[in-house]
């Protein structure tokens, strides 16, 4: 490919200041790469050419007067669509808001401004972030670029394979069970999912508000940690942002991870989980035992608990948070009611896809009357006893290692029909989200057919900056990071 | 035999403020069934003396001082109502 993405960010924000590149190159590097890839792997749904090339001359005028101090400053990000862009369509791959024209910018988005990034457009994800595939995108479904007849993974398929194809440097994707981590591993890219409240969701569309999570997706640690450090900190906007202190990410990639103590669980590379996946944990622990960390296998108990758990609890969460879209302030109305309450329910049927409703029905059903108690307070009481799991893991351990997901990349079509099959990629990452805890993807491997494979690291709670050390550690001994898919 | 009846799926509908059509009530009657079912393995776990997490950092309510601040333009407010009028946004009539 010979790219400038192949480049870290440090690279490029250098060449930038040796005046060797420039903001336009850049920005013409992602374009040009658009231009020539986009037709397979379909990962934008909105591009802003425009807008992006009038701000590369204003940040190429500052890079004259050397006004260019931020590390992040003139890199091409692209940002997923359910993060509200002001004036830039934000359809969070539904049809129900397919002409929606966001008033204001997400604090994330504020904060790329802030850092001066350059927005590239709009990535293709799961509607509403229900999926695993990017097949339930009512627009289109984005492909994996080390395959194209395979699933990018979901949710934020598009925000990981726009980073694996080289047509942006890096972006942001959001999380609520899995969807930054498995289109991650899916795509052979990094993606973080940083602890609950580490990050504003202020402008993010609610999907399930307890679990959610704004993150970066990255060729490397290294970059994934800037990104990080940029997006991250409270908010006045978001009353469930954490009051806490945003280390220097960056700073924490020492390379030393000696006496770094793994927990491994036993669960995570036991039934479900296939060999490649867990072959490739296998190795990747060897590596890092020669790094001089230390590991053991524990038990998160309730492991096998999560899955259920999850459905009913980020179900219940999204049924209510999307009673929002209901024809009135914003989106699709249809032309096809008399009355208010016919408007809302016809609006809804026919502005919502199969997956949605199918949520919105499960949801709404755990959260009526006479069932509540049965379903959705019973998974709140599992969710504590799973959060508890990791608790006690933590007490003696760093850093929890295992496979992101039980297998590579499945074959586009194959799982579209059987929801429950769907749903079982996620259950090495939905736990996480139910603790609250930061976890990584990073490469680690090739399944036989050509796909890559994710290592996830998992830590404790604001405690990104050991798994950031971890990841980097293992990524700087090993090269698959620096394979590229062939488009 | 499914545990959930063709009514309930409907009631389950209304409250959701979704049409949906006798295929589809049939299908959701199916995939519910089968949620609820999987969803059943959680009585495998006693958790009577257990506290339900609704949240997992320890937070309090978050404060703000009560100071007024501009919102939002109202004709930016109202731009992307499919009906609105005069800065107000329309909807069919309610009460007769």
């Amino acid at each position: 490919m010979m790219s400038l993405f192949e480049q870290k960010v440090s690279e490029l924000h250098e060449r930038l200041h040796k005046k060797e590149i420039s903001v336009t190159d850049l920005v013409n590097e992602s374009y040009k790469r658009i231009g020539q890839v986009e037709d397979k792997v379909k990962a934008f749904l909105t591009l802003d050419e425009e807008n992006a090339r009038n701000q590369a001359k204003r940040l190429d005028d500052q890079l004259v007067k050397g006004e260019n101090e931020g590390a992040l400053f003139g890199m091409p990000i692209g940002v997923k669509d359910n993060i509200v862009t002001k004036n830039l369509r934000t359809t969070c791959a539904s049809k129900i808001l397919e002409n929606f024209d966001p008033i204001y910018d997400a604090t994330v988005v504020q904060k790329l401004q802030k850092a001066e990034t350059v927005t590239i457009g709009k990535l293709n994800m799961d509607e509403f972030a229900m999926g695993s595939s990017n097949e339930n995108s009512a627009f289109q479904a984005t492909r994996n670029p080390w395959n194209t007849e395979f699933v990018p993974g979901g949710s934020s398929g598009g925000s990981a394979a726009s980073v694996a194809s080289g047509e942006v440097l890096f972006s942001l994707g959001s999380d609520t069970g899995g969807s930054i981590r498995q289109p991650a591993a899916y795509c052979g890219v990094v993606g973080l999912k940083p602890t609950y409240g580490r990050v504003s969701r202020f402008g993010l569309v609610a999907f399930a508000s307890s679990l959610d999570q704004i993150g970066p997706v990255t060729r490397t640690v290294e970059d994934n940690a800037y990104l990080l450090e940029a997006i991250s900190g409270v908010d006045p906007m978001d009353s469930t942002s954490a009051n806490v202190d945003v280390p220097s990410f960056v700073n924490s990639l020492t390379g030393d991870v000696r006496g770094l103590k793994i927990a491994v669980p036993k669960e995570y590379l036991g039934e479900g989980v296939g060999e490649e996946a867990r072959n490739s944990v296998l190795e990747a622990l060897k590596v890092l035992e020669g790094l001089g960390a230390e590991w053991e296998e524990v038990s998160l108990p309730h492991s096998k608990y999560a899955l259920a758990a999850y459905y009913l609890l980020s179900s219940s969460e999204a049924s209510a948070n999307l009673s929002r879209f209901d024809g009135v302030r914003y989106g699709h109305r249809t032309d096809n009611a008399e009355t208010l309450i016919e408007m809302y329910k016809q609006t809804r049927a026919e502005g919502f896809g199969d997956e949605v409703k199918r949520r919105i029905m499960l949801g709404t059903f755990s959260l009526s009357s006479g069932y509540y108690d049965a379903y959705y307070k019973k998974a709140q009481k599992v969710r504590t006893l799973i959060k508890k799991d990791f608790e006690d893991v933590f007490e003696k351990y760093d850093v929890i290692v295992g496979p992101t997901t039980p297998t590579p990349a499945f074959k586009i079509g194959e799982k579209v029909d059987d929801p429950l099959t769907m749903y079982a990629n996620d259950i090495l990452t939905i736990p996480v989200n139910l603790a609250g805890v930061p976890g990584i993807s990073v490469p680690c491997g090739f399944a036989a057919n050509g796909l890559p494979l994710g290592l996830q690291m998992i830590g404790k709670h604001f405690d990104e900056s050991t798994i950031y050390r971890a990841a980097h550690a293992f990524e700087q001994a090993t090269d698959f990071h620096k394979q590229f898919p062939k488009l | 035999m499914s545990r959930i009846s063709m009514e309930q799926v409907k009631h389950v509908a209304h409250l959701a403020r979704l049409a949906i059509t006798e295929e589809e009530a049939q299908q959701f009657q199916h995939q519910l069934d089968q949620m609820i079912s999987f969803a059943e393995q959680l009585n495998e776990l006693d958790t009577d003396q257990v506290n339900p997490t609704s949240h997992v950092l320890d937070m309090k309510n978050v404060m703000r001082e009560d100071v007024a601040k501009p919102g939002l333009p109202v004709e930016e407010v109202v731009k992307n109502a499919p009906d609105s009028k005069e800065g107000y946004i329309r909807v069919p009539s309610i009460i007769e």
